[in-house]
């Protein structure tokens, strides 16, 4: 039954996305020009003339790995210091002006200021970390607030060890809240480390390429990066979320 | 050492709970506090248990440890039976005690289910031995029977005395019957109004 749905809402979904590229078609049939609109075909063409080349590979490990480091120190600092804010209310309270400030100012900002100070090939590394450390803070630390408090009584009076309050009391309140702002985090970290690289141009990253197609005026190109991008992105998104609705699913015992 | 209150007030936004509450709770005894509700017998035992401060007056002889069946069950509902009485319990506690424990309470099939699917009785049940296995010298039990039929109640009932003896144990209830199935000793708060 659930397979049933499942796959009915895909197809409701797929049918929604060939609407899209239809008006897409039919609107750069319209504009007539491949230099300011390139047509979904065009888009796909140039795509599969890049995928068989070592160059769309290499620039996609770079940037992957670039961002997904940003991310995962996001993850970790992030976790650190709602563990700290959650346990002393003087370091939530120092934080919160800093981590609205990040929040609020944009990234190209972030990105020229941060050119000064670190080598244009670890840039995206830095601004994805940035984007991603508040929203995935946030997500912890309401994650500890709500854990159960009439359980963290029982543990108090019980003297459970950390590890056991941890895993039992609030893991269960964390990782829902988690898996949700760690998969908006990685959207953020994608966008926001692919703007940094086409302001910072470091050589053999998916933005330098982004970067040419716009100096070069090959629309196609660009279009084809860009769909690498929500690809890719996409792609992550989904693995965390089941990396993490996997380890609920096995904390839970299901 | 005997517990002992000693003018002990509570009161929430003014409105009084507790108001000089004096009385002794035998060492090694098992007391049995009744009274009407809303009379703070719930509040007493989390001023025991150190959940809550008394705006007023003192209590002597608490030991540092105490083990407790809370009014509500408060299990991690994802985990086993077994889990919730293990994890509360010292490393080093027989896993084959905590079964043993758990059968005789009646839970011999359901303890590797997950708590979320026990009824309300087997909850209580697994709550119950979580507090009697644990070696706190203090047992602070809030309607530890409730939910409970009457052939269940004296099964558990007849299962808790041995692990009860020789440990203060201050039972909350409304049931005039259990004193006498415990063996303890009756303490009646009327209301703060009365």
């Amino acid at each position: 039954m659930k397979r049933s749905t499942t796959s009915a809402d895909r197809s409701h979904r797929l049918w929604a996305v060939a609407f899209w590229i239809a008006v897409w078609q039919l609107l750069a049939m319209a504009v007539g020009q491949r230099v300011l609109l390139a047509s979904p075909l065009e888009t796909a063409k140039r795509l599969v003339e890049l995928i068989p080349t070592l160059e769309y590979w290499r620039s996609i490990l770079f940037t992957l790995g670039h961002i997904l480091a940003g991310f995962l120190a996001a993850c970790l600092a992030g976790t650190l210091l709602a563990a700290l804010s959650a346990r002393f209310g003087r370091i939530a309270e120092l934080l919160a002006p800093l981590l609205a400030t990040i929040r609020s100012i944009p990234v190209a900002s972030f990105v020229i200021v941060a050119l000064i100070w670190v080598p244009s090939r670890r840039l995206s590394v830095l601004i994805s970390f940035l984007i991603a450390m508040p929203i995935v803070y946030a997500g912890v630390l309401d994650g500890i607030r709500s854990a159960d408090p009439q359980l963290i009584e029982m543990a108090r009076i019980f003297r459970m060890t950390p590890f056991n309050r941890l895993a039992y009391l609030y893991l269960p309140s964390i990782l829902p809240r988690f898996a949700t702002s760690a998969g908006v985090a990685i959207g953020l970290a994608w966008k926001s480390g692919v703007a940094a690289e086409v302001i910072g141009i470091p050589g053999g990253s998916i933005g330098e390429k982004l970067y040419r197609a716009k100096i070069y005026l090959a629309t196609p190109d660009l279009f084809a990066w860009t769909l690498t991008i929500v690809a890719l992105s996409v792609l992550c998104e989904r693995a965390i979320r089941a990396l993490l609705a996997l380890a609920q699913r096995r904390m839970e015992g299901r | 050492m005997a517990i002992q209150l000693c003018e002990v007030s509570k009161s929430f936004d003014g409105k009084p709970v507790l108001v000089n509450l004096s009385h002794s709770f035998p060492d090694g005894g098992i007391s049995c506090v009744l009274g009407p509700s809303g009379c703070g017998k719930t509040t007493l035992l989390r001023i025991l248990m150190g959940l809550l401060e008394p705006d007023s007056g003192r209590i002597l002889g608490l030991p540092g440890r105490c083990s407790a069946v809370f009014q509500e069950d408060r299990l991690i509902e994802h985990a086993s039976a077994l889990a919730n009485v293990r994890i509360a319990l010292k490393r080093d506690f027989p896993a084959g005690r905590i079964a043993e424990a758990l059968s005789a309470v009646g839970l011999a099939d359901a303890m590797a289910q997950p708590v979320r699917e026990l009824s309300g009785g087997m909850k209580r049940r697994v709550a119950i031995v979580r507090a009697l296995l644990s070696d706190a010298p203090l047992l602070l039990m809030d309607e530890p029977f409730r939910g409970l039929d009457r052939a269940t109640r004296e099964r558990v009932i007849r299962f808790s005395r041995p692990l009860m003896a020789g440990r203060t144990a201050i039972v909350v209830t409304h049931d005039p019957e259990e004193p006498a199935m415990l063996g303890g000793s009756v303490y009646e708060i009327n209301a703060p109004s009365a």
